[in-house]
């Protein structure tokens, strides 16, 4: 019990003072998952889009895929994406490895099924008649999209949730693209194991409640969005 | 007249199978044209090929005269079709009025104030700032046609847009739909199963069976002059009854049926047979020992076989040596006494009768 009120106290004193180190890693944390999961946010949207409403041969297939993608364990990314970038593999002449940029990279990997599958999900509750309504209207086809992605904004919120909470999260592709180098790639989660293993357990608990508290305050936020659209 | 929007040999398949077959079809300048038929008859994709919104395997659909194909977003943004469900956008009510115009790019100003004006014209103008999600069943579809009607479109495509509505609300729309088509002198299509609907709107009706327009004229030809067997019964004529030609003379046709001598205004048919079809609510009923005074040329005593409570009407099967059936109101029936095996005589004009050759 004394651990954790340890780690409180610690976290309040680190926050309270402003520590460098722990505001650096807190905001690396933020820009890279946050920048994963706008991509993966650009790019599932469109791909959720496709599979809804597109007839393409291979289609139950590619949304096979994508149900498994949602459960992609994070290390498995991590191996498929390092082995990409590492100095002998395909995109290794751009030395990304162990990089932030390697790591957002990892993270899309791990948001971007999350992000196309829910879109799905949430364009396909739709009333099918409602794409029919809109050409009706006069839209185009852009704009009969727009209109249903517009429609579907609450379960996209939840799509942006998940997909945040997941890579915000994650430990696994972080460690094996970013290798928790210090100032450069070092993230919430990979902190905390450095930490652990060398047993400073007070600053671990630190960093494990901001991150705990940064999750929970990203879902209140989106959270009371949906709650104030669903009383509208 | 010129023709609005026209079929040519249109042909739509689904899954290999066609399910619409529709060799000509006009609608006109200014006229409500009802398109009639059973459930699955294919009401429905006949709807959305006009309203360009079916890609047909063949055939065409001309507007104005023009081809619809390769111009279908400039030909819908001139339409305005209501579904059967109102599908609402999750907005407010007056974004949801306004979402064709903005599709068109029409100005905020203006859209406000046609959004208001429509919405008030259909007695929802109160409920401009609600969310559409907090409308009742009527309400919303009151919005639906508001959100049609305020695109100021050259023809209003409607697919049985009350359907799911209980009686008094259905009505009541009803009653203020065909005001304004009549105030706004809209060109329509509206599609329905419901044969009192399309009698109330149209001028003119289309009967699809099956996915083929078996008959085609106005209210009165249709109704009372059903082309075949299976358009007689689906306009509600219940009585058809295999009869012989005995004579024609002086615009009168006498016909044997089962053995009994029943008469039709008209020219005898080019058969020597034909299916005698007779409006349940053509024929009288009278106690078999009155009647004297019945000026109708077909007095055929016989018996009653079944009745049948329809609320405020009752269905009556008269055996007569065929079956005519006949509706006449409950307190008739309670008067008369009507039950199975009630002897009884069944009056109808010649003019009633509706001969279709055999």
């Amino acid at each position: 019990m004394d651990l954790i009120w340890d780690g409180i106290r610690e976290a309040i004193s680190l926050i309270a003072h402003g520590d460098r180190e722990l505001l650096e890693v807190v905001a690396r944390s933020v820009v890279i998952s946050g920048s994963a999961t706008l991509i993966a946010l650009a790019l599932g949207v469109g791909a959720g889009a496709a599979l809804a409403y597109g007839r393409f041969p291979g289609r139950s297939v590619a949304l096979t895929l994508v149900h498994t993608g949602m459960g992609l364990p994070p290390v498995v990314a991590g191996l498929f994406v390092a082995a990409l970038l590492w100095r002998s593999g395909p995109l290794g002449q751009f030395g990304l490895i162990y990089t932030p940029a390697a790591m957002v990279f990892a993270q899309v990997v791990i948001a971007f099924p999350i992000v196309t599958g829910f879109t799905a999900a949430a364009l396909g509750s739709l009333p099918p008649m409602l794409r029919t309504q809109l050409y009706a209207l006069g839209a185009s086809r852009w704009q009969m999209l727009w209109l249903v992605l517009r429609e579907a904004r609450l379960p996209l919120l939840a799509a942006l949730m998940a997909g945040f909470g997941a890579v915000i999260s994650e430990i696994g592709a972080s460690q094996m693209v970013g290798a928790n180098i210090p100032g450069e790639t070092r993230v919430m989660t990979t902190w905390i194991v450095s930490l652990v293993a060398r047993g400073q357990f007070g600053t671990a608990f630190a960093v494990g409640f901001i991150l705990l508290a940064l999750v929970f305050a990203v879902n209140l936020l989106l959270t009371s969005i949906q709650q104030r659209e669903r009383t509208r | 007249m010129s023709a609005r929007l026209s079929i040519r040999n249109l042909e739509v398949r689904r899954g290999g199978v066609t399910v619409l077959g529709v060799a000509e079809l006009d609608v006109f300048d200014g006229e409500v044209l009802a398109i009639i038929g059973p459930n699955g008859a294919g009401k429905s994709t006949l709807l959305h090929a006009l309203a360009a919104l079916e890609r047909p395997a063949r055939g065409r659909v001309l507007f104005e005269g023009e081809p619809v194909a390769g111009r279908e977003l400039s030909v819908r943004r001139r339409m305005a079709v209501v579904l059967q469900e109102p599908l609402l956008l999750d907005a407010s009510v007056r974004e949801n009025v306004e979402t064709g115009l903005r599709l068109r790019g029409v100005p905020r100003h203006d859209r406000h104030a046609r959004a208001q004006r429509w919405l008030e014209r259909f007695g929802v103008g109160h409920l401009a700032g609600r969310s559409a999600r907090k409308l009742s069943g009527g309400e919303a579809r009151r919005v639906s046609l508001a959100r049609a009607f305020v695109l100021d479109p050259d023809v209003l495509l409607l697919d049985e847009p009350f359907s799911a509505l209980d009686q008094p609300t259905r009505e009541t729309l009803l009653e203020e739909l065909a005001d304004v088509i009549r105030e706004t002198r809209m060109t329509a299509v509206f599609v329905t199963h419901d044969r009192a609907e399309a009698a109330r709107l149209a001028s003119r009706v289309a009967v699809l069976l099956a996915g083929r327009l078996r008959q085609i004229g106005s209210i009165g030809e249709v109704f009372g002059a059903p082309a075949d067997e299976e358009v007689a019964a689906f306009v509600g004529i219940e009585t058809m009854a295999e009869g012989r030609v005995i004579e024609a003379v002086d615009g009168v046709v006498a016909l044997d049926v089962s053995g009994r001598r029943v008469e039709a205004a008209g020219v005898a048919p080019a058969s020597p047979s034909a299916l005698v079809c007779v409006r349940p609510e053509d024929v009288v009923l009278g106690r078999a020992d009155d009647g004297a005074h019945v000026s109708a040329r077909n007095r055929l005593p016989g018996v009653v076989v079944q009745v049948t409570s329809l609320g405020h009407e009752a269905r009556v099967v008269v055996d007569c040596g065929f079956h005519l059936v006949a509706r006449v109101t409950r307190l008739s029936a309670e008067e008369l006494g009507l039950e199975a095996g009630t002897p009884v005589v069944a009056s109808f004009k010649a003019t009633s009768v509706h001969l279709i050759p055999r």
